[in-house]
């Protein structure tokens, strides 16, 4: 054995490497209806069951993605560790019952491969899939790399079905840039996953012998209470992530932050926020500014919901401007996401900061370091004169409008 | 006799769409070339036609042919296309679906229309696999036959799509195959004339994903397969069961002349409006 961890890298696709930490997770039931850029990890995963070597796992593939999470709520509920992986249409069909599971507390892991959303039709990537179902009782992590998604995919398993959270959770990887790309990673061991991820042991089932109802009706006297508690296991499920992750370091020797990840905030005076693999482009960018002399650094969220309000206040509080980059839109506020969590968890404190937001990236339209640049140049004269626009699209072809 | 290539001209979009997506030997542009004849055959123009799509590789027909076009989401696309019809009776409606669009996640808008027998003629491409997404089995896809989700070959029971629609109440049902082209253009062209829901099964080589991995050989193997085994359906409905084995009928297998949605919903818009005086 050797420690190195560059010895124990296979070069993988993105989608195989979370297939295979799907794998060693030990899933008993696995739905899923094809949809690009998904595919790869279904498939992987259903060569995986045709070779032997996920036991005790049933795999089907069914007729259509609200029947894939339909049949998971129905297998979590008698007991089983349940899996699917969907995108961008495959999400969104799937939203009445992605209230479901977590509305009956069932600890789904489901990967989301980020495509924008019809119409137009686009298969390419932004954030716009996954932040529709912010509001649904899920948690949601965002990868950055292969192996972050990799990693993520027992963490999430392991948050989930922690008994005081018992809430699903949405592991997020950008399609393509994420999903179809060769990198060095390393695949998770067998027996560590094990170590790190104890059988999945519900205290609530579906049982001839103890009947329970899931999911039955709750008249307004008690109806509160339901979205009131899954909010409380949100609460908790912050420290359990922070919690999940010393325990991976400790077991795996990997850290790629808590529920956020900085780099080179120290000093910040200005700084970029973003989620998932853009966060790759902005380091570089960062790197280069900073021989520049300007005093630029990243916060990266990894868990978007729960949202780490705390850990963010005290990132930004000595920023001199903040700068959020946001793959999605809320059309009608005219802002990303991100920037409006950044906003209200700003509100009602002493931090009065100018946090301006970036719409861009939407349908697959690529990010150049150009264009951080060019963010940068902004948020400078920002940092030195006021802030006079709030939020702005990034990269708009004026030929086409 | 129609030339496809002055009708290519006139029904697509071949300076702007350009080239297509298919692989070689694909059997979906046989079936949209046969579409095009067929429409060409009743003289329709192309403002009169509305087009409508859902996703897969048979989703794409809408991108290439210039009538009015509505590409949808997967498996919708007959709902969006009922809209579309009670909106503007006038338009003909012609829906292209594929096999996992119409029968799995569309399943339920498929056997609702026609249970409806609304006026829109269906053209539904199976080639028994999806094939956009990587080979993944389909509601079509025969037992025993291999899919990248099936690697030791599908356990479920495909449907007959045909035998599907009629039950539900289809007024015209017919299968035409990709070898069977002329054919398939006749078929299309009384759908379209029927007055009723109409689907036209078009059996469709997908030699990439589905016939590769069964083994199938290439396009032209599998056309061959169509051809020896597709029998019409006078002939078809004299063969004992022993003698069927793995052939299939073709040609038209239900046309019945019923009333369709629209002619009974201004019926009771006249009933009631009578009534009301
Ligand atoms: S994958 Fe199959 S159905 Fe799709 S274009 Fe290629 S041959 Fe045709």
């Amino acid at each position: 054995m050797t420690d190195n961890p560059m010895e124990k890298m296979s070069v993988v696709e993105g989608s195989y490497a979370t297939a295979h930490a799907v794998k060693v997770c030990r899933p008993n039931v696995i739905s899923a209806y094809p949809i690009t850029p998904q595919t790869h990890i279904v498939e992987d995963l259903s060569q995986f069951i045709a070779d032997g070597e996920i036991d005790n796992c049933e795999f089907i593939t069914i007729e259509s993605e609200f029947s894939a999470l339909s049949a998971l709520v129905g297998a979590s509920a008698a007991g089983a560790r349940t899996y699917s992986s969907t995108s961008s249409q495959g999400l969104e069909l799937m939203h009445e019952v992605v209230f479901n599971v977590s509305g009956m507390r069932l600890p789904t892991v489901m990967t989301v491969v980020n495509r924008a959303v019809s119409a137009p039709i686009s298969i390419w990537n932004d954030h716009q899939d996954s932040i529709s179902e912010r509001d649904t009782g899920w948690i949601q992590l965002y990868a950055e790399n292969s192996q972050e998604i990799s990693d993520l995919t027992p963490l999430a398993y392991k948050v989930a079905e922690d008994k005081d959270v018992m809430l699903p959770a949405m592991v997020c990887m950008d399609g393509f840039i994420l999903s179809h790309v060769f990198e060095p990673v390393v695949l998770l061991e067998q027996d560590l996953t094990d170590e790190y991820l104890p059988p999945y042991r519900p205290e609530h089932i579906l049982d001839t012998k103890n009947p329970k109802t899931f999911g039955s009706f709750a008249d307004p006297s008690v109806y509160t209470e339901f979205r009131y508690m899954q909010q409380k296991g949100m609460d908790i499920a912050l420290k359990k992530i922070e919690k999940a992750v010393d325990e991976f370091t400790r077991i795996f020797g990997r850290d790629h932050g808590g529920l956020i990840d900085t780099y080179r905030a120290d000093d910040a005076e200005i700084l970029l926020m973003a989620m998932g693999s853009v966060v790759g482009t902005i380091k570089d960018v960062i790197d280069e500014a900073r021989i520049d002399g300007i005093k630029v650094g990243l916060l990266k969220i990894r868990s978007f919901r729960p949202f780490p309000v705390e850990a963010v206040r005290k990132t930004l509080a000595d920023a001199a401007v903040i700068v959020v980059l946001d793959k999605n839109i809320s059309l009608g506020l005219n802002e990303g996401s991100l920037c409006t969590e950044v906003k209200s968890c700003l509100y009602n404190t002493d931090i009065n900061t100018p946090v301006m937001g970036f719409m861009l990236g939407h349908g697959g339209r690529d990010i150049s370091k150009g264009t951080i640049h060019m963010i940068i140049d902004k948020s400078q004269k920002v940092a030195r004169s006021g802030i006079k626009v709030e939020n702005e699209f990034v990269d708009v072809r004026g030929d086409l409008i | 006799m129609i030339r496809t290539s002055e009708a290519i001209y006139k029904y697509l979009r071949p300076d702007k769409k350009y080239p297509h997506v298919w692989c070689p030997g694909c059997g979906i542009g046989i079936v949209t070339g046969a579409l095009v004849r067929a429409i060409e055959r009743i003289g329709l123009t192309k403002d009169e036609i509305a087009l409508v799509s859902g996703i897969g590789c048979s989703g794409r027909v809408s991108t290439y042919l210039d009538f009015n076009t509505l590409h949808t989401t997967h498996g919708r696309a007959l709902a969006f296309a009922t809209g579309l019809k009670l909106a503007k009776p006038s338009l003909t409606v012609i829906v292209v679906m594929g096999d996992g669009d119409a029968t799995a996640i569309g399943g339920n808008h498929l056997i609702h229309s026609c249970r409806r027998n609304i006026n829109i003629t269906s053209l539904i491409i199976n080639n028994n696999i999806y094939g956009m997404t990587g080979g993944q089995y389909s509601p079509t896809t025969p037992t025993d036959y291999k899919a990248s989700t099936a690697q030791y070959g599908s356990i479920e029971k495909p449907f007959d799509i045909c035998k599907l629609v009629e039950a539900c109440g289809a007024s015209f049902v017919a299968r035409g195959t990709t070898y069977h082209a002329k054919m398939l253009d006749a078929l299309i062209e009384r759908a379209i004339n029927n007055k009723g829901f109409s689907v036209v099964e078009a059996l469709s080589q997908c030699p990439t994903q589905y016939g590769r991995r069964n083994k199938l050989g290439g396009p032209i193997e599998m056309m061959q397969w169509y051809k020896d085994n597709a029998i019409h359906y006078t002939a078809f409905k004299k063969l004992s069961t022993d003698e069927i084995g793995e052939q299939f009928p073709i040609g038209v297998l239900t046309d019945l002349d019923e009333p369709d949605y629209l002619e009974r919903y201004s019926r009771i818009i006249k009933e009631a409006g009578s009534e009301g005086q």
